[in-house]
C-alpha cells in the first residue's frame, strides 16, 4: 500500500464548522475584491464611479469602455481558475499524489498536440472543435501518463508520475514544433494560444466553455465524498463500501474535462491545479466536500490576481497569466517536493 | 559458476565492447567524410583530402574548408558532449529519463539565450555566453535546492522538473513578446541548428572538449560506483560528494558549451546513453560509447535534415522527431523494469 502523503499533523481532516464557513466567506470576499481590481486596474486605471456606471450599462467615457472591455476576461479568469484548481484537486485525490497538476502531468501538452493536429491537418480552428480536440487530447495524455506512471514496482509514485508527465510533455512538444515549423500561420495562432492567457476573452468563447465546465464541475462535486474514502487507500475504501474504480473513473473524467475545457480557451496554465488544493488543505482540512468549494474560490482568486499582476508589472505590455502562475507555482512545487520524505517520492 | 567462466564472460564482453566502439567510430568517420563531400556541389575524396591538408583548391577550399568542415567538426564535438553529459546524469541518477533535457539544465540555457535574443538583442557570441551561464546557474540552483539533510537523486529530478516548467514558461513569454525577426533567430536557436557553424564557433567548443572529455571519461569508474548508491560508493572508497560535484560540473560544462555552440539539439543527450547501453551491453564505462553514439546521431541527423527532404530542416527537428517516440518507448520500458539504463 502506498504511504499516506499528507502528514496528519499538517492538514487536519476538518476544521470546526464556524472556521469552515468563515474561510469560504473569506474566499468569496477575496474573489469579489479581485474582481473589482481586475475591472479597475490595468494599463488605464479607472475610478470606482466609472466601474459602477459601466457595470450599469453606460459606455460613454473611455474609462467606462475600458471597464466593459475588461469584464469578459475577468469572468474567464474566474472560470478557468476555478476549473483548473478543482481539476488539480481531483487529480491529486484520484492519484493520491501531492504533485498532481494538469501541467506537470503533461495533460496540457496533449491538448496542445491535439489542437495543432486539428489546425494543421483538418483545418479545424472553430472554437467548438478546438475545445473538443483539447478535451480529447487532455484525456489521451492523462490516461497515458497515469498508465505509464503506474507501471512497475511501487505503483504510481510522485517521481514516476512527474517523470512520465515531463517526458510526455517533452515528446509531444517536439512533435508540436515539428508540425508547426513548416506552417507559419498555424505557428502564429498557436504561439499566443500556447502561452496561456485570458486576455483574448470574448463572450462567445465564455458561453461555449461555461456549460462544459459547469457539467464537469457537477461530476466532480458528486464524487467529492468518494474522494474522502479514496484518501484512505483502496483497501479501506472498498471495505467502507466505496466503489473505488467507479469513483476514481468519474472523478478523473471530471478532472480531465475541466482541464481540457479551461486549456482550450486559455491555453496551458501550469501550477494553479497544484498550488491551490495544497493551500486549501492547509486552510480548511482534507475533507473534499469543503476543500472543493474553497479550491474553486482560491483558484479563481489566484488567476484573477495573476492576471492583474501581469497587467500591472509590464505596462503598457501585459505578462500573460500562464507566465505569472508558473513563476509563483514553481517555487511552491519545489517546496512541496522538499517537504516530502525521500522514501515517499 | 566457475571463476574461469566468469573471466571468459568478462573477456567476451570486453571484446564485444571494443568491437562495437570500433564499428561506431568507423561509421562516424564515414558519415563525417560523406558530409564533407556532399552539398550544393559534390567534391570527390581527393579534393576534400587536399583541402584538409591545406592545398588551395578553387571552390572546394571555401565550401569544404570554411563551411562543411567546421560544420562536421561542430556536429561531432557537440554530439560527443551531449552524449557524455547526458549519460553522466542518467547513470548518476539511475534513471534514463533523468537526462538534462528533462531535468531543466537545457531549459536554463534556452531561457537565458532567448531572453538575451529578444530583450537584449545580443550578438551571437554574447548569446552563447549567456546560454552557458544560464545552464550552469540552473544546474547549481537545482543541485543546491535538492540538498536537504543529504543528497537524493529523486529530489533532484523532481526539483529539476519544477524549475524546467518555470523556465520554459519564461521562454514562451519571451517568444510571444518577440519582434518577428528576433522570433526567427530565437526559434532557430531553440531548435538546435548547425547552420551558423564557423571556425570561430568550433574553436571554444573544441578547447573545452579536449579538456573535459578525457577528464569525464576517467571518472567513469567513480560514476559507476555512485550509481550503486552513496553508501556502496563510499565503501568502495569513493569520496561521494566531491566526485558528484565534479561530475555534475564537468557534465554541465560540456553540455552548456555544446548548447552554446549549436542550440539545444533535441534529445541527443537523452538518446545517446540508452542506445549506447543497448549496443555495448551493461558495463561500468558507458560514457565513451555514449559520446560516440551522440556524435553519430548528430552527424547523421544533420545529413538527413539537409538532404533527405525538399526543405532543409535544422538538425534539431530531425532528432526531435526521432527522439519523441524513443522517449515514450523508453518511458514505458523504464517504468516496467524499474529504472537503470
Amino acid at each position: 500500500m502506498t504511504v499516506r502523503t499528507e502528514p496528519p499533523d499538517v492538514a487536519p481532516l476538518r476544521r470546526p464548522a464556524v472556521v469552515r464557513a468563515v474561510l469560504l466567506f473569506g474566499g468569496l470576499v477575496l474573489v469579489a475584491l479581485l474582481v473589482a481590481a481586475s475591472v479597475g486596474l490595468g494599463v488605464r486605471s479607472v475610478s470606482l464611479s466609472d466601474i459602477i456606471a459601466a457595470l450599469a450599462g453606460q459606455q460613454e467615457t473611455v474609462a467606462q469602455a475600458a471597464v466593459v472591455a475588461r469584464v469578459p476576461r475577468t469572468v474567464l479568469a474566474i472560470l478557468v481558475g476555478a476549473a483548473l484548481a478543482v481539476s488539480g484537486m481531483a487529480m491529486q485525490a484520484v492519484t493520491r499524489n501531492p504533485l498532481a497538476d494538469p501541467g506537470i502531468f503533461g495533460v496540457s501538452s496533449g491538448a496542445a498536440l491535439a489542437v495543432v493536429i486539428g489546425i494543421s491537418f483538418f483545418g479545424l480552428s472553430s472554437p467548438w472543435s478546438t475545445m473538443g480536440l483539447a478535451v480529447l487530447g487532455s484525456a489521451c495524455a492523462a490516461v497515458f501518463v497515469y498508465t505509464v506512471g503506474s507501471l512497475g514496482r511501487g505503483g504510481a509514485t510522485p517521481l514516476k508520475l512527474a517523470l512520465a508527465g515531463a517526458a510526455t510533455t517533452a515528446a509531444l512538444e517536439s512533435l508540436v514544433s515539428a508540425l508547426l515549423l513548416p506552417r507559419v500561420e498555424a505557428m502564429q495562432i498557436f504561439r499566443f494560444w500556447q502561452i496561456g492567457g485570458v486576455g483574448g476573452a470574448t463572450w462567445d468563447r465564455i458561453a461555449l466553455v461555461a456549460p462544459v465546465i459547469g457539467i464537469a464541475a457537477v461530476i466532480v462535486v458528486l464524487t467529492a465524498p468518494g474522494m474522502n474514502s479514496l484518501a484512505l487507500g483502496d483497501d479501506v475504501a472498498t471495505a467502507l463500501g466505496e466503489r473505488v474504480a467507479r469513483t476514481r473513473a468519474f472523478a478523473a473524467i471530471g478532472a480531465v474535462i475541466l482541464c481540457g475545457a479551461a486549456t482550450s480557451v486559455a491555453g496551458p496554465i501550469a501550477f494553479v491545479g497544484l498550488v491551490v488544493p495544497h493551500l486549501g488543505r492547509l486552510l480548511i482540512g482534507t475533507d473534499h466536500r469543503w476543500l472543493l468549494p474553497l479550491s474553486a474560490l482560491l483558484g479563481a482568486a489566484l488567476l484573477l490576481a495573476a492576471d492583474v499582476v501581469g497587467r500591472l508589472v509590464a505596462r503598457p505590455e501585459e505578462v500573460e497569466v500562464g507566465v505569472v502562475t508558473a513563476l509563483i507555482g514553481a517555487p511552491f512545487f519545489i517546496w512541496i517536493v522538499r517537504r516530502q520524505r525521500v522514501r515517499q517520492l | 559458476m566457475s571463476s574461469a567462466a566468469i573471466i571468459e564472460g568478462r573477456k567476451r564482453r570486453l571484446r564485444h565492447r571494443r568491437l562495437t566502439i570500433t564499428l561506431l567510430t568507423v561509421a562516424i568517420i564515414v558519415v563525417f567524410a560523406v558530409s564533407l563531400m556532399v552539398g550544393n556541389t559534390f567534391y570527390g575524396p581527393g579534393e576534400v583530402l587536399r583541402v584538409i591538408l591545406g592545398d588551395s583548391v578553387p571552390g572546394a577550399s571555401f565550401a569544404v574548408g570554411e563551411l562543411r568542415l567546421p560544420r562536421a567538426v561542430i556536429a561531432t564535438l557537440a554530439g560527443v558532449s551531449f552524449g557524455m553529459g547526458g549519460a553522466t546524469f542518467q547513470t548518476m541518477l539511475r534513471n534514463p529519463l533523468a537526462s538534462p533535457d528533462i531535468i531543466g539544465i537545457t531549459s536554463g540555457a534556452s531561457a537565458a539565450a532567448v531572453l538575451g535574443i529578444v530583450f537584449l538583442s545580443l550578438s551571437q557570441t554574447a548569446v552563447s555566453l549567456l546560454a552557458l551561464a544560464g545552464a550552469l546557474a540552473t544546474a547549481l540552483a537545482i543541485y543546491l535546492l535538492s540538498i536537504k539533510g543529504g543528497f537524493a537523486g529523486t529530489r533532484l529530478i523532481l526539483i529539476g522538473i519544477g524549475i524546467a516548467a518555470m523556465l520554459n514558461s519564461l521562454t514562451t513569454y519571451a517568444l510571444a513578446q518577440a519582434a518577428s525577426w528576433d522570433l526567427q533567430t530565437a526559434m532557430r536557436w531553440l531548435t538546435g541548428s548547425l547552420n551558423s557553424s564557423s571556425w570561430e564557433v568550433a574553436a571554444p567548443l573544441a578547447a573545452v572538449c579536449v579538456l573535459l572529455v578525457p577528464a569525464l571519461a576517467l571518472q567513469g569508474r567513480n560514476l559507476a560506483a555512485l550509481a550503486l548508491g552513496d553508501d556502496s560508493a563510499a565503501s568502495l572508497g569513493v569520496r561521494v560528494n566531491r566526485v558528484r560535484v565534479l561530475l555534475i560540473l564537468g557534465a554541465v560544462t560540456l553540455l552548456a558549451v555544446a548548447t552554446a555552440a549549436t542550440g539545444p539539439i533535441a534529445f541527443v543527450a537523452f538518446m545517446a546513453g540508452p542506445i549506447a547501453a543497448r549496443l555495448v551491453g551493461p558495463g561500468d564505462a558507458l560514457l565513451i560509447p555514449a559520446g560516440v553514439v551522440g556524435a553519430l546521431l548528430v552527424l547523421l541527423a544533420d545529413l538527413v535534415g539537409q538532404f533527405a527532404f525538399d526543405t532543409r530542416y535544422p538538425v534539431g527537428v530531425i532528432t526531435g522527431v526521432l527522439g519523441a517516440p524513443f522517449l515514450i518507448w523508453l518511458l514505458i520500458r523504464t517504468n516496467r523494469s524499474g529504472g537503470s539504463l
